[in-house]
């Protein structure tokens, strides 16, 4: 599982029903993995893929190994990505793959016989993120179709963004990108985004807040702006409060892939808009979906 | 009669003429194929000659090899419209356009600095063509695009 591309909406739509099945095995756990073991090899810093995907791998009574450092002893020795994974492969029957490279994934499952699951591969793609983001919608509103979503913050570099726009074109739905011009989406997802599915681009949440059902929020990142004053001027725009929330559809929900900073107030954790912690969830939920289908079918 | 382009290089017994360069575009074609003279090989270039159809042109002419299809297509990065002559004895026996191959190799590397092919990893460049025309290609590691001129500044 490398893209979000790999997936058509009926094997999203499967994946999401599994998931829907794991809720209860969520609390008592299962052994239908036993003996199987998940390889989580994180080349760069990470709490919640790597955490959640670890989870789901214990509560299906599977076993994990890897590392969660950069500074691992074969890299630092200047070992390769494809010899390390070739190693890997002799321990475990899936690996789970985070490099802050962008193809890093496909060159790994080019060189490994095991499935490898890419949980984040530099600016690219996040294609897990995108699956509980838009499972988290399905089950919060029921449907996927007909919805209007905005996507808020740093569309440029931000991974699961690419891989949330990419995988919401198996839907019909109608996509507000809301960021500052120099953090817009890259030109090759936005061109296939829009082969698919309506696109509306702005630079003000205000302007389109009131048309919203879901509310992707990301992070702007300060050291993407080579002049900090430009920094200051946008940040306050895209900014998710109270305020900004009092215009916006009751059942309005905000989603956001955490860690969250300051784009959202933590007064809104408090509205029944909020739903990030609740993707958390979700998101143990469709890893469990997609570890149990890949290795127990 | 003779064109004036005959009239600049003579003609080859036995060989392949590639013609209707891009004007300016001949030292890359020969890149491409990665000619570089020291093959052995006579090789006659003529650069910004008249041509009907592209206003000017370049030529290039291998004495002694004929080149084939496989390894000219991929000149079509940047001589879409070259044709691919191929002589013996003095006559043409073999006329060809080229068409650009579906997948590239080899001669491009990825412009995302970020991409997994330009670190210490033991994989060559592929791209797809997405587009002849105007030409782009994708990679197939990162997914970046690639353009006419991306693929011009590395050849």
């Amino acid at each position: 599982m490398i893209s979000i591309r790999d997936f058509s909406r009926e094997e999203l739509e499967y994946i999401f029903d599994v998931a829907d099945e794991m809720e209860s095995i969520y609390r008592s756990g299962t052994d239908v993995l036993r003996g199987k073991i998940l390889a989580s090899l994180f080349f760069e810093p990470s709490t919640r893929t790597r955490l959640s995907f670890e989870t789901a791998m214990i509560k299906l009574g599977g076993g994990v190994v890897g590392f969660a450092e950069p500074d691992i002893s074969s890299v630092k020795k200047g070992e390769n990505l494809a010899d390390t994974v070739r190693v890997v492969e002799s321990y475990a029957d899936v690996i789970v793959l985070r490099h802050p490279l962008e193809g890093a994934a496909r060159l790994a499952a080019e060189y490994v016989n095991i499935p490898v699951i890419n949980a984040g591969s530099g600016a690219e793609e996040h294609p897990t993120q995108a699956l509980l983001d838009i499972y988290t919608i399905r089950r919060e509103l029921g449907r996927v179709d007909s919805l209007n979503i905005g996507i808020l913050g740093d569309l440029r570099y931000g991974r699961t963004v690419h891989s949330l726009c990419i995988g919401l074109t198996n839907y019909d739905v109608k996509l507000f990108l809301i960021s500052p011009e120099l953090l817009r989406l890259r030109r090759e997802f936005l061109e296939e985004v829009k082969k698919k599915v309506e696109v509306v681009e702005t630079d003000r949440l205000e302007r389109v807040i009131d048309k919203l059902d879901v509310l992707y929020v990301t992070r702007i990142q300060k050291e993407r702006f080579a002049d900090l004053a430009e920094y200051e001027k946008v940040r306050g725009a895209y900014r998710v409060d109270l305020d900004i929330l009092q215009r916006a559809k009751e059942s309005l929900i905000v989603m956001h892939p955490l860690p969250r900073v300051e784009e959202i107030d933590p007064e809104v954790d408090y509205t029944p808009h909020a739903r990030y912690f609740d993707q958390v969830r979700y998101g143990v939920l469709v890893r469990m979906s997609l570890l149990k289908l890949i290795l127990s079918g | 009669m003779l064109s004036d382009s005959e009239l600049k290089v003579r003609k080859i017994k036995d060989g392949t003429v590639i013609d209707h360069i891009p004007a300016g575009n001949a030292l890359a074609v020969l890149k491409i194929l990665n000619i570089t003279g020291r093959e052995g090989h006579t090789v006659s270039i003529v650069m910004n000659v008249s041509s009907k159809r592209l206003g000017l042109k370049d030529i290039v002419k291998i004495e002694g090899r004929e080149l084939k299809p496989d390894e000219v297509n991929k000149i079509a990065l940047i001589a879409p419209n070259a044709t691919i002559n191929i002589v013996r004895n003095y006559q043409v026996v073999e006329k060809k356009s080229v068409t650009l191959p579906s997948e590239i190799y080899d001669i491009l590397s990825c412009p995302n600095p970020m991409c997994v092919t330009n670190a210490n990893e033991p994989v060559t460049p592929r791209f797809y063509v997405d587009s002849e025309s105007p030409l782009r290609l994708r990679c197939h590691y990162c997914g970046w695009f690639l353009e006419r001129e991306d693929v011009l500044k590395q050849i």
